[in-house]
């Protein structure tokens, strides 16, 4: 069986923050991920990151992506494309279907899971219809692809994720009849919201869609007002002309792979619903296995690299790599960057969720901290 | 005006409730404007301004707070916001007009002396204007800098311009 000290499941803004940490401490690593390029959902963010010069604010999410690759080339990190891992077992060995067609049992001294998360749908009638997609299926469509979804594009949902999407159809140019939101309250930073704003978009708050039809494809979408129980105000529906809809409407840890090979789970609403026990090394309770980013608690791709950053550091530590001290030091600087971008009025309720994680009793006899 | 949360773009209290937006703008010349008025993590435009305008007091998620005595509106803020929320406005461009210089992600870019709609806070064409400038240099990473005079009257509503149609 081949070994590798680590071994590291998705090349995403974490995975690949993991790796880039681990090799330069002197690990030997080895980044897996099924798609046939790297980078995860880093590529299609074309618009420009918030945070301070550490975190590399103002600068597109996509050149974050390449900078990331360089150093990884520059580290020669071994990387698995078109590669699938299907299971973690007896705590160390990982069976990864190679190039689609091989199958390889690995050994890994350290796991770093870094598996993302996927996009929740909502269900109403008419949603099987074509044009009815997640929001990061749009996403990908217009900024990978280069392919526009539709002509005219409802978004539902007011997040981050439905705002930006919303902006990037628009800059792709679609028309967007309108984003529409559940709650009472939009749900995205003001700064977004107001952009979108600013080309004319209308937004409906305590709205949901009641249908959405058409014949062959999307026409048409009926929404309709909520009250503050969710129930539907008679009298209150309209139809929008649109041939697409794009549902943003919260995303769900990746956690399969984690939970097979055996690591405890906690649940927070807030971070997206069930996500493996972690410390604030990133340690779960199985100990070689670390995680990393959105299967963590679903955040932001500038969380998820320094998560991925203390992920990569924490596992060559526990191998030897960094001496205590240093590991320590390094650690820390890395926590105060990811506190600082869970503070504020939006990244309050994050921290909180985060620390309650880190507090909560992991197994016990497993060595993790 | 319900402000941000309900609408997406913040009221005329929220504005002037924050640090960034000048309250009461004397003078002629141009002047930043930055609509930030949630505490988000984020401080590039205190870092880019050189003349120490924009200050964060209490970490990176307090909202910057303008001195208008320091900025000079050179617009080094506008093209590193990532929320597109700065702009530079002077108020007495020429007489009876105003100028905006704004942050516009869209292509096509219009050309210098365009005649162009502006739009206000909710997208809505208030007035005409003309493209006076378009910057697109390398370190601005492709958000173009437009620079639009338009009559004084809409000093405070004008806040960018309509999108032009697809080519």
């Amino acid at each position: 069986m081949e070994k590798r000290e680590v071994i590291i499941v998705g090349a995403g803004p974490a995975g690949l923050s993991a790796a880039v940490e681990a090799a330069t401490a002197g690990c030997g690593v080895l980044l897996i991920d099924e798609n046939s390029k790297p980078g995860g959902q880093l590529f299609k963010q074309i618009h420009k990151f918030f945070g301070s010069q550490e975190h590399k604010a103002g600068i597109r999410g996509i050149d974050i992506g390449k900078r990331l690759l360089e150093e990884a080339e520059n580290l020669h990190i071994e990387v698995w494309l078109d590669s699938e891992v299907c299971g973690i077992f007896d705590a160390n060995k990982v069976w990864v279907v190679r190039n689609k067609k091989e199958t390889v049992l690995l050994q890994g001294d350290r796991i770093i899971i870094a598996t993302g998360a996927s996009e929740n749908a909502v269900h109403f009638p008419g949603w099987h219809l074509p044009g009815v997609m997640g929001a990061g299926a749009a996403q990908t469509m217009i900024n990978i692809h280069r392919v526009l979804p539709g002509e005219k594009v409802l978004m539902v949902g007011s997040g981050n994720v439905g705002v930006i999407v919303s902006y990037q159809l628009l800059q792709a140019g679609a028309e967007v009849v309108g984003v529409i939101e559940a709650a009472p309250r939009l749900g995205g930073y003001g700064v977004h919201t107001a952009k979108v704003r600013r080309a004319g978009v209308p937004f409906f708050v305590s709205h949901v869609v009641a249908a959405a039809e058409g014949k062959d494809r999307v026409e048409k979408v009926r929404i309709v007002q909520v009250d503050p129980r969710w129930n539907p105000v008679p009298g209150t529906e309209k139809t929008l002309k649109a041939d697409t809809i794009c549902l943003a409407t919260g995303l769900t840890p990746l956690t399969e792979l984690a939970f097979l090979a055996g690591c405890e789970s906690t649940y927070s609403p807030v971070l997206g619903g069930h996500v493996p026990w972690h410390n604030s090394a990133m340690r779960t309770s199985v100990r070689h296995i670390f995680i990393a980013g959105d299967i963590s608690g679903v955040e932001e791709a500038s969380t998820a690299m320094e998560e991925g950053r203390m992920a990569g550091l924490q596992a060559a530590a526990s191998l030897g790599h960094v001496d205590e001290a240093d590991a320590m030091i390094r650690g820390k600087a890395i926590q105060a960057r990811l506190d600082a971008l869970r503070s504020g009025l939006f990244g309050e309720k994050r921290k909180n969720a985060k620390e309650s994680i880190f507090s909560a009793m992991g197994n016990s006899n497993n060595g993790a901290r | 005006m319900k402000g941000v949360k309900i609408d997406g773009t913040p009221s005329a209290e929220e504005l002037h409730a924050s640090p960034g937006f000048p309250q009461e703008s004397i003078r002629k010349g141009p002047l930043a404007f930055i609509e930030c008025v949630e505490e988000i993590p984020c401080n590039p435009c205190a870092t880019a301004c050189p003349r120490g305008a924009i200050t964060l007091e209490g970490g990176l998620t307090a909202l910057p707070r303008l001195d208008a005595e320091l900025c000079t509106g050179c617009g080094l803020c506008i093209s590193v916001c990532p929320g597109l929320a700065i702009y530079v406005k002077a108020r007495e461009h020429e007489p009876g007009f105003s100028s905006i210089l704004f942050p516009y992600e869209y292509y096509p870019l219009p050309q210098k002396g365009d005649p162009v709609e502006c739009v206000n806070r909710f997208g809505k064409s208030i007035c005409s204007g003309t493209v006076l400038s378009v910057r697109t240099a390398e370190k601005l990473d492709r958000t173009a800098l437009i620079k639009v005079s338009f009559p004084q009257a809409y000093f405070d509503e004008v806040i960018s311009i309509k999108r032009l149609p697809n080519q």
